[in-house]
């Protein structure tokens, strides 16, 4: 049989195409929860925070995170008289234990709990160069664990400084926003042990939302709105001496 | 000239999809499975609602207290395992000394609206669940628990 280079060319795409879809085979189905219907983000009221703690400890628990890293973190914030440019912050071992007294008073004093912002369009997963860390069909921004090289780019790309390399594994890891926790119904382990209400998770998908009306309905803002990423961790009450 | 090139893109398919994973391009550029990993991943909080279905007795003192909306892990720590199986895993010991300081201990930082006391002069070393009950700890609430 012979075969003109015409007749090659025109086969070949055809025969690709079709072992493309034999290798894909048949998606898992997912019975109880469909990632269309989703779109998640979180409302941070900083002005409920009070610095406790408790969410970088749930995280750490809920995530098995390891000690001295922190995919969640509070920073506590002084701003003397006017000078927003330049804020005082302080964040002892990622606020896991609370905050000794502050050293200096007057002036503004505030906590702002920070993780990552899941954005939309987010400079991490632009980086990756073998396509370990993406933004999920519902609004996550995840690592793939098992396919992460651990080169870092991702880490140097995040403008929020949300993601480390993790020691036990030398891969990136990252907030989750508990995709194990939100994929079951559940909340995510910081907005469920958050005692003042500060976190809460929102489905910028469910119209019902009451945490979406809320966003809907006041000024809220987030981090570094001229990168233009799309992030959906949406600040309330925030003062603009937060970077 | 032609097979060899057939056969160079043969070979390509073929090692194409020995170090390809089967799910990437499910979604997008990325494994698919890696989705599905992560969500499998083991709970360790319960979350609020597992707790009151067993414990009403405290659901209903705790409702009618300012720690209404306090979830019951926030206190007393991850209990999924306690959850799945009440005999495998009994809640630890709760400090109550650390831990309602944790939240209550002033600071200048946190909202004003919020209760908080300087510990050392308001109990003078005398533990907090001595006056206030944590389920409900309002003094005058007239609740116990």
């Amino acid at each position: 049989m012979t075969i003109t280079r015409r007749q090659l060319l025109i086969l070949l795409p055809a025969a690709a195409i079709a072992w493309d879809s034999i290798l894909a085979g048949t998606p898992e189905a997912s019975p109880n929860y469909n990632m269309t219907d989703h779109w998640w983000g979180m409302l941070i009221d900083v002005t409920k925070c009070i610095g406790c703690g408790t969410c970088v400890q749930a995280c750490q628990a809920e995530n098995n995170v390891p000690d001295g890293y922190f995919r969640t973190w509070v920073e506590r914030y002084h701003v003397a008289d006017w000078s927003i440019e330049n804020p005082q912050v302080d964040s002892p071992d990622g606020g896991k234990h609370g905050f000794p007294p502050a050293a200096k008073e007057g002036g503004k004093n505030f906590f702002v709990p920070k993780m990552c912002n899941h954005c939309a369009d987010s400079p991490c997963t632009q980086v990756c160069p073998v396509g370990a860390t993406f933004v999920s069909p519902d609004g996550v921004v995840l690592v793939d664990q098992k396919y992460c090289l651990g080169c870092r780019y991702c880490i140097q790309a995040c403008p929020y400084g949300c993601r480390f390399l993790d020691p036990t594994t030398n891969t990136a890891s990252k907030c989750t926003l508990c995709y194990h926790r939100i994929t079951k119904g559940l909340t995510t382990a910081c907005c469920e042990t958050c005692p003042t209400g500060t976190r809460q998770l929102v489905d910028l998908k469910n119209p019902n939302d009451p945490v979406h009306k809320f966003i809907e309905t006041h000024s809220v803002q987030v981090l570094k709105p001229h990168l233009a990423t799309q992030a959906k961790a949406f600040y309330y009450g925030l003062d603009g001496s937060v970077r | 000239m032609a097979a060899v090139f057939l056969a160079g893109i043969v070979l390509f398919l073929v090692a194409r999809s020995l170090f390809v994973p089967r799910s990437f391009g499910q979604y997008g550029h990325y494994r698919g499975a890696a989705l599905g990993e992560i969500a499998a991943k083991p709970i360790m909080f319960a979350g609020h609602g597992a707790c009151e279905s067993c414990h009403t007795d405290v659901l209903e003192v705790k409702s009618k207290g300012v720690h209404a909306h306090v979830a019951c892990e926030s206190c007393h720590g991850p209990l999924a395992k306690h959850a799945d199986d009440p005999t495998a895993l009994q809640p630890p010991h709760i400090d109550v000394a650390v831990l309602c300081v944790r939240c209550h201990e002033a600071n200048i930082a946190k909202p004003k609206s919020f209760p908080q006391v300087a510990s050392a002069d308001h109990s003078g070393g005398v533990v907090c669940d001595t006056c206030h009950k944590p389920h409900s700890p309002k003094i005058d609430s007239g609740a116990s628990q």
